[in-house]
């Protein structure tokens, strides 16, 4: 098969304005009683994109993903698929197909029924859905299992019949509910891969929930992270590791340190902040800030580095302080560093060779220090 | 294996006999040769035999049998119905009371029951006799059938019924193709449970009863006031031996299922460990 490194880093249609959205969820509110469990919310979601709402549990991405299958009617605001506005119609009349959290696999029929069942719904002919079936049990490799129940299957297959059934009517978006969360890590990361390739395969449009960031972060497209029932960024994953447009996106993704101060002064592309903690930063941004306005720093870990002496811009972007504690994870090691305003910061660095001569110890007085490109000005 | 101590099997001894003694001397004496109930004369099955020429007592055990049949089957289709309502639709008002009311036949003294039942069918002027009867035994199995339902509703995952309604199936077909299939055994000890109960019910079929419509435990009750035969131990025996059958197929079928089913699985993890 050929590689798809090209054909994804080309797919962009949300950056181009020409280009269609094929779901339009615009406005949607959703509240059970007095709880908002959507808020408002706008997204648009493009053909062949494998697009991950990620939030922490209870911030609406599941109950944005049930008003998608028909599950929920929004309490306010519309959903456009393909030019159809969803709104009254039954789940069983929706070109939709999801994958459940729990497989929802029917326990009294066999995997070959299970994965019929919907194909027999839309009245299709004996020796057709028998050849389908077939065929969606070989895309996962289940040929061996046809007449097996599932209690009769270990959890990755199981997941794999949930996969060929919502597959099988060849739906034009899958939705899918934490696909992999009941898999054990290893099984997990291979089966990500698997789910990407067959997008790729069947060209279809998946939008799959996950609170795993990870998770999100390999298989999508583009991101929505969401979080109190609204989108905080939807961006793609390298543009919400690097660019998050907040606080609240910065801290969720991955591990970061934010330094809160002000700004002292802008020029051309780049931004002056006095942090609270007496470091002067110097970073790149391409926004403009007043003199005085409150802003916050945000650096990742690996993008600091860890020195015996001060850097030559010292004492621009960097900072004294002491090794307060040392994580070994094997293929990098994380330092937590006690600054001289007693603030802990986090850098790691990877452990390209096998032994250092010197390593750094406990209590060691080090320098860490950062370019210009390696953190976010993020507004208060 | 652990060992048994005399104070354990001396109430094991004395629960079963507080239990079962009467049941065999009835079954004991059912083969007594002698007309006399007390007293051994040695083994005959011959009670049994004019079982077959006691016209009146067949017909009650018709009445009876085609009652259960009916009663037990209308009470399991309401019964499923009220389960799903209790277990599905959490949100409606007055659910609490609903519920309450469902199961307040079950320790509702079955005097009370039966003789609102006979109020009831007078003041509306219904005919008193076998559609009486079976409409009395509807209303008090019914309950019994929802509480068995509803408690493998509780553990049922309703995402299923979602995955249903997802790939196409109508909410009617999602229930007879899912549902249904799946709390089929819940439905059917249901069925059980108020075939039994209507089988051997005395009180409300006696409050609702008619001309003409006598059921086989009002028929036995009847004739022990006159004294009890051998006939009726013959009968008794038999009724006995019915019920015992089916509570031993049932176990037998339950117990099949989960063994074959704990293999399975442990095939299933065995392969990919």
């Amino acid at each position: 098969m050929k590689s798809l490194g090209s054909i994804r880093r080309s797919f962009a249609p949300w950056a181009d304005p020409a280009s269609k959205p094929f779901i339009s969820v615009k406005n949607v509110t959703k509240k059970f009683g007095d709880f908002t469990a959507v808020d408002d919310l706008s997204l648009n979601i493009y053909t062949r994109e494998f697009f991950a709402l990620l939030g922490a549990s209870g911030c609406g991405k599941s109950t944005l993903l049930r008003m998608l299958a028909g599950f929920e009617q929004p309490t306010s605001g519309e959903i456009i698929l393909d030019g159809q506005n969803l709104a009254g119609i039954p789940p069983y009349r929706r070109p939709v197909n999801m994958m459940f959290q729990s497989y929802a696999l029917f326990p009294h029929m066999t995997v070959e029924n299970n994965v019929a069942f919907g194909l027999k719904q839309d009245g299709m002919a004996k020796a057709d859905i028998a050849g389908r079936v077939a065929q969606m049990l070989k895309l996962v490799k289940l040929e061996k299992f046809a007449k097996r129940k599932p209690h009769q299957l270990s959890g990755g297959q199981r997941q794999r019949v949930a996969l060929a059934r919502s597959l099988a009517k060849r739906p034009k978006v899958l939705l899918l509910d934490e696909p992999l969360g009941a898999l054990d890590k290893k099984l997990r990361e291979e089966t990500q891969f698997e789910l990407m390739d067959l997008q790729q395969q069947l060209g279809l449009t998946f939008v799959v929930v996950t609170h795993d960031q990870e998770e999100a972060m390999t298989m999508a497209d583009r991101i929505a992270v969401m979080s109190h029932g609204q989108v905080v960024q939807v961006a793609t994953p390298a543009e919400i590791y690097e660019a998050p447009n907040s606080r609240f996106v910065a801290d969720f993704i991955g591990d970061v340190n934010i330094f809160d101060g002000a700004v002292t002064s802008t020029e051309e592309g780049r931004v002056q902040i006095e942090t609270t903690g007496g470091i002067s930063v110097r970073l790149a941004s391409p926004e403009k800030f007043a003199n005085g306005a409150k802003a916050a720093v945000a650096i990742r870990p690996e993008k600091i580095r860890i020195s015996r002496q001060a850097p030559a811009h010292a004492p621009t972007n960097a900072a004294e302080g002491e090794i307060w504690d040392i994580g070994y994870l094997g293929d990098m090691t994380v330092f937590h560093i006690r600054l001289k305003d007693g603030k802990v910061i986090k850098a790691s660095s990877l452990n390209a060779v096998r032994a250092v001569e010197d390593p750094l110890g406990y209590d060691q007085q080090v320098w860490i220090s950062f370019g210009e490109d390696a953190g976010v000005v993020l507004k208060d | 294996m652990e060992r048994w101590s005399r104070f354990n099997i001396a109430s094991v001894v004395l629960g079963f006999g507080f239990l079962y003694l009467p049941i065999v001397l009835l079954v004991i004496f059912s083969f007594n040769e002698s007309k006399l109930v007390t007293v051994w004369a040695g083994f005959s099955t011959k009670w049994y035999a004019q079982l077959w020429h006691n016209q009146s007592l067949l017909d009650a055990a018709w009445v009876t049998i085609r009652v259960a049949l009916i009663s037990a089957t209308c009470a399991t289709v309401l019964g499923t119905l009220a389960a799903l309502a209790l277990v599905r639709y959490t949100r409606f008002r007055g659910r609490v009371l609903f519920s309450g009311m469902v199961y307040a036949p079950l320790v509702m003294p079955e005097v009370i029951t039966g003789l609102s039942l006979l109020l009831l069918f007078v003041a509306i002027g219904f005919d008193r006799g076998f559609w009486t009867i079976t409409l009395a035994h509807i209303t008090f199995t019914m309950c019994f059938v929802a509480v068995v339902v509803q408690s493998r509703l509780l553990s049922f995952d309703q995402s299923i019924e979602e995955a249903a309604l997802d790939l196409g199936a109508t909410p009617v077909r999602t229930f007879f193709a899912i549902t249904l299939p799946v709390i089929a055994p819940a439905v059917f000890s249901g069925w059980v449970l108020a075939f039994t109960l209507s089988l051997d019910d005395l009180v409300i079929s006696s409050f609702t009863t008619g001309p003409g419509a006598t059921t086989l435990p009002m028929k036995i009750y009847s004739q022990v006031r006159l004294g009890v035969t051998p006939e009726i131990n013959a009968i008794c025996t038999i009724l006995i031996g019915i019920v015992a059958l089916g509570v031993v197929i049932a176990s037998i079928v339950t117990k099949r299922r989960e063994v074959q089913r704990e293999r399975d699985e442990r095939a299933a993890f065995a392969a990919i460990g």
